[in-house]
Order: C-alpha cells, then sequence, then structure tokens
C-alpha cells in the first residue's frame, strides 16, 4: 500500500501543454544508513516511473537512492484526446503502484 | 565546544537564579511568540505551504480514508464525527486534556486511541505506526488555523507542574533544561540548525531530518538525546506533561499540521 | 558546517557547538563519496562519449539547503519540443553522492515541455550538473549548486 497524490487537470483543450504532479509514498531507502540498533538498513528504492496517456508512453523515469523519499515529480504533457492518463511506479523488487487520471479534451 | 559550553552556563547562572515564581503560575511566552515555521529557510517554509507538495499531505490523505473506514465494530470514526454531530474541526487546539472518564491527561494519540477501544472494539494503534500518526495529522489538520487553548486547571493543573519542571530541568551529559535552549537561546545558532521557541504546534510534523511524518513525542525524544540525556518513551508522563506545558506556553499561535521542519 | 549571514533576521551568532549534538541519531553512510571524474563517468554510461556543449539546459536550486535529504530542482530544456526537434532524455547528475547519477528522465515530442521538477538527496554542499540529449544526439549541459547546511550523512 502506498498513497499516491496526484495534481492535473480535468479538461484541456487539444494541443494545450498540461502541467502534472504526482507524489507518492515511499521511503526510497539508499542502503547507506545503519538504523538505530546499528544495522545497516535494507536498500529500497523506486526504480521506475512511467506514464502512459493515448496509447503511449509520454514520460519515463529511471530513478537512483538520490532521489529524495517521497518522490515528487512535476512535467508536462500535451493534451491530444480524451482518455486515462496511467501513472505507474515499479520498486527494485517488481512490486508496483498505479493511479489514473481520466482526462477530457473539448 | 567548551566556549560554547562556558558561555551557556554563564548565561544560565544569571537567567535561572530568578526562581520562576510557582509551578502554577503561566508560563513565560518567548517574546514576540514565534512558530518554529518562522526559522525556516524561505525553501522550506514553502514546502509547508504547498498543499500538494508538502509530504505530510501524504499522511493526512491516509488519515482521511482511514477515518471513514468500518472497524470491528462496524463503525467508522465518521460514523459518529461528522459535521454536524461530535464534529472535530478546532478539536485539536485543544489537546492535551483531562479524559472526564478515566481522569488521564490524554492527548490527541490518545484520544484516538479510546474511541478505537471504546467505541470500535479495537486494540489502541502503537506510536509511530503509520496509522496513528495518519489519523492523528488528519485530525490535527482539522483544526489547522485554530489558535492553542488548554485547560490547565483542576486535575490538570499536576500535570502541568510537572511539565513545567520537565521544562525547567537541566539534564544529560551537557545538563541543558529545554528552557536554556528555547526560552534564552531562540533565535541562536546550533550547528547549521536555528533554535526555534520549541513550539508543538506544527505537530505531527514532517522532517526532512525523519525524512517522514512524526510526533512530537518523537521530536521530543530527539531534544532529549540531543543532550545526551535518555529520552521517554512515546506517550509517557513525562512527554504528556510537557505536552500540555507547551500548549499552554504555546497559546495564541495556530495548529499548522502538517508542519514541515528541518 | 557552514552557516551563512543571510539566515533570518533573528538568527544571531553561534552560541554553542554541540558538534553533532545530535538531535541526528543515525550513521554515516558505508560508501565513499563520488568525485568529479565519477560524475564524467555516469554522464558517458548514460549517453555514451559524446561532447558536452554548453548551454540551452538550465538549472535552479535554492542557494541553501538546510537538510540534503530533500533539495528541490527544476531542470529545463531550450526546445521546440516538435516533432523532429525535441528532447529526448535528461539526466541529473551529482559530483558528490556515492551515486553520480540521481535519475534519467526520457521525453519525446509530445511531453510539449521540456521541464522536470522533483527533490534530490545532496550529500553536502556542490555544483549539480544536468545533461539533455537531443532529437539530433546532441548534448548540452547545464548547473547550479547549493550550500548544504545540514548535509545529513545518510545520503544516497
Ligand atoms: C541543546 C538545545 C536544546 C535543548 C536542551 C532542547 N531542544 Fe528542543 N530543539 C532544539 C533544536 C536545535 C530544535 C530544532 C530546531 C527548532 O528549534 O525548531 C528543537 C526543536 C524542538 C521542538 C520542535 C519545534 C518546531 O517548531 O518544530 C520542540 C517542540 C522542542 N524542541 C521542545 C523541547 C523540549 C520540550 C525540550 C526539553 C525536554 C527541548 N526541546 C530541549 C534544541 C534544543
Ligand atoms: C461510536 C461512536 C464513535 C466512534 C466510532 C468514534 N468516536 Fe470519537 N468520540 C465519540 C464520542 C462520544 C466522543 C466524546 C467523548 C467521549 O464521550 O468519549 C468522541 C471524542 C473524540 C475526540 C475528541 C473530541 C473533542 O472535542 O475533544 C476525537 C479527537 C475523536 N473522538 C476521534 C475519533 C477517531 C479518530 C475515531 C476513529 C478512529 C473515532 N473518534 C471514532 C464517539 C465515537
Amino acid at each position: 500500500m502506498a498513497t499516491i497524490r496526484i495534481a492535473a487537470p480535468d479538461t484541456a483543450s487539444a494541443g494545450e501543454v498540461i502541467e502534472l504532479k504526482v507524489l507518492i509514498q515511499h521511503p526510497m531507502e539508499t542502503g547507506y544508513r545503519s538504523g538505530p540498533d546499528g544495522k545497516r538498513i535494507e536498500r529500497d528504492i523506486i526504480e521506475t516511473f512511467e506514464v502512459t496517456y493515448d496509447g503511449e508512453t509520454v514520460f519515463e523515469a529511471d530513478l537512483q537512492p538520490g532521489i529524495a523519499a517521497n518522490p515528487i515529480f512535476t512535467f508536462y504533457t500535451r493534451a491530444t484526446t480524451s482518455g486515462p492518463i496511467v501513472f505507474k511506479w515499479t520498486g527494485q523488487d517488481g512490486e508496483s503502484w498505479s493511479e489514473t487520471h481520466d482526462l477530457t479534451v473539448e | 565546544m567548551k566556549a560554547g559550553l562556558a558561555f551557556l552556563s554563564a548565561l544560565c547562572l544569571s537567567a535561572c537564579g530568578d526562581d520562576a515564581a510557582s509551578t502554577q503560575s503561566p508560563p513565560a511566552q518567548p517574546q514576540p511568540l514565534l512558530s518554529g515555521y518562522e526559522f525556516l529557510q524561505p525553501q522550506t517554509r514553502a514546502l509547508q505551504d504547498d498543499n500538494f507538495a508538502n509530504p505530510g499531505f501524504l499522511w493526512i490523505d491516509r488519515g482521511e480514508a482511514l477515518f471513514s473506514t468500518a472497524a470491528a465494530s462496524g463503525e467508522a470514526c465518521s460514523d459518529c464525527h461528522t459535521d454536524t454531530s461530535l464534529p472535530l474541526a478546532g478539536a485539536a487546539a485543544h489537546y492535551p486534556q483531562i479524559d472526564a472518564e478515566s481522569g488521564d491527561l490524554v492527548n490527541l494519540e490518545a484520544r484516538i486511541n479510546l474511541c478505537r477501544t471504546r467505541y470500535q472494539d479495537e486494540a489502541p494503534l502503537e506510536y509511530e505506526s503509520d496509522e496513528l500518526l495518519s489519523l492523528t495529522a488528519y485530525v490535527a489538520y482539522l483544526s489547522r488555523g485554530t489558535p492553542v487553548s488548554v485547560d490547565i486547571e483542576g486535575a490538570a493543573a499536576d500535570w502541568y507542574a510537572r511539565g513545567r519542571d520537565y521544562f525547567e530541568t537541566r539534564r544529560g551529559q551537557f545538563n541543558l533544561s529545554c528552557t536554556q535552549c528555547h526560552d534564552d537561546n531562540w533565535g541562536k545558532k546550533l550547528r547549521g540548525d536555528t533554535i526555534s521557541q520549541g513550539h508543538g504546534t506544527g505537530f505531527p510534523a514532517y522532517r526532512l531530518e525523519w525524512q517522514s511524518l512524526g510526533s512530537l513525542h518523537r521530536r521530543l525524544r530527539d531534544c532529549d538525546a540531543g543532550v545526551r540525556a535518555e529520552p521517554r518513551m512515546f506517550g509517557s508522563d513525562d512527554y504528556l506533561a510537557v505536552e500540555l506545558y507547551l500548549a499552554k506556553r504555546a497559546e495564541g499561535l495556530e495548529i499548522e499540521t502538517p508542519g514541515v521542519r528541518r | 558546517m557552514k552557516t551563512l549571514s543571510r539566515q533570518k533576521s533573528f538568527a544571531r551568532r553561534s552560541f554553542l557547538q554541540l558538534g553533532a549534538a545530535g538531535l541526528v541519531a543515525t550513521a554515516l553512510p558505508l560508501r565513499a563519496a563520488a568525485d568529479a571524474a565519477d560524475a564524467d563517468a555516469a554522464i558517458r554510461e548514460i549517453f555514451g562519449d559524446k561532447p558536452l556543449n554548453e548551454g540551452r539546459v538550465s538549472v535552479k536550486l535554492p542557494p541553501i539547503a538546510e537538510n540534503g535529504n530533500s533539495v528541490a530542482i527544476t531542470v529545463a530544456a531550450e526546445s521546440l519540443m516538435s516533432p523532429d526537434d525535441y528532447v529526448r532524455r535528461i539526466a541529473i547528475i551529482s559530483p558528490r553522492n556515492p551515486i553520480a547519477e540521481v535519475a534519467v528522465f526520457k521525453l519525446g515530442p509530445r511531453a510539449g515541455k521540456a521541464e522536470i521538477s522533483t527533490r534530490i538527496r545532496m550529500a553536502g554542499t556542490q555544483r549539480i550538473r544536468a545533461v539533455a540529449e537531443l532529437s539530433d544526439g546532441t548534448l548540452w549541459h547545464g548547473s547550479a549548486s547549493t550550500v548544504v547546511t545540514l548535509a545529513a550523512c545518510l545520503i544516497g
């Protein structure tokens, strides 16, 4: 379970460049820290973030431990047709989380 | 480091001499009264002010979802607490307070756990668990902007006195009291940090250092550990008492959960 | 640890140095930090051995970050973002973190605007670099620095 927040417009005109903001709850544990007991905390990061819209991948990110905990991204896409924008995060062990936002293009 | 400590001891000899009237009198509020927010860099303040990007909202969203999830009793928090019946807006600003039924001092976390055990047939949630942090943050958020005001009369009086005593007592290898940092030296530098007046009004808060949301008691444990004193347990009587003292001392400041701190 | 004078109006002088008096109870990195050479190597690994042109890429960072665990960054590349003239990839590189590569973003003509904001970890004061690869295969480079006043020593 991971809490996800998405900020995106519900409607846009065709051709308009829209801003997408996403935030997900995840420690992005670097693997370089030790806990209070002195034991090393295992690395646990989200490795990829992918956005598909109108049948295509429109944004993709490969992440390293240098991305802060609870990763946030702001980026853009051009509104083409009405449909779902799907946001998907995949962890290092293959676990994934996704969220869909419906955009109406007028 | 030696010089710094010597400076501090000198400071204290003059400041700690005037025997703080009686433990029952109202706290000496720092003047002007300033939230920890005022001591942050502009970008950290901007993060707190951004209702999307402030990572504390991840917990608040979760808290909101938990609030309307049915418990073992079949009832969700939202079945009893609505806008018209037992509304919670503003409630957090009056905690800690004495629970009439048990006579104990409870903070917001303990109050939420009381509802779980009394009305929902659920076990209390553990301090710093994601669930308790989320519910506490959500309920505190419903009071964002409400000025703190707590009752220190009656059964709360002894708790208040105990909290004040904890605040003014030197402890740890560094032999420092809360007062010495947060009443006498706020605004000064400690490492890369600026010492604030030590108010709890932003909590549960997202600390960049923790990379997570955390309770006020977690912050207090960091302060006690910072002077090399044994941190008290989460929810301990000492910390509940200090929480009450801090709330009285912060009266007038607004709840700002979810705060963002260094 | 450096503290800048422009902090706050009521930031008076330093009154005691408890050193790491902790308020931080965690640990040292288990790996040495990267350096400038590692950053160059990371850029070659991602984009191949091509010349880096200065310009067209801007990096925005705050002048001071009070904790290296989370620093806001915006990277933008000048581009028409048209079907035949667009930004293919943007990489964020740290010359001082244990791993030089922070993230690689894949865009395309459909992005409409080649700009990305995120928050990164910074193991201390440094100049963060960004490289954009355009659709014609050329590489463009920009950078910006931040003074980290509390470099959390738990950086990746
Ligand atoms: C050595 C100095 C020192 C002592 C002693 C100390 N603190 Fe702190 N405290 C700090 C620093 C530094 C911070 C982080 C910066 C700030 O003040 O907000 C802090 C933060 C806090 C905060 C959070 C403020 C905010 O807005 O986020 C509270 C509450 C607090 N302290 C209470 C206490 C209490 C209660 C005690 C005694 C048990 C105590 N402190 C002892 C230095 C100290
Ligand atoms: C069956 C009804 C019921 C449920 C379910 C319930 N509560 Fe309550 N709650 C009450 C009542 C009644 C009070 C008033 C104090 C009392 O009688 O214990 C109260 C008081 C409170 C208060 C203090 C309000 C104030 O003004 O001081 C808080 C905070 C609170 N509840 C939070 C919660 C949360 C969070 C949940 C879910 C985890 C929850 N409650 C579930 C009935 C309920």
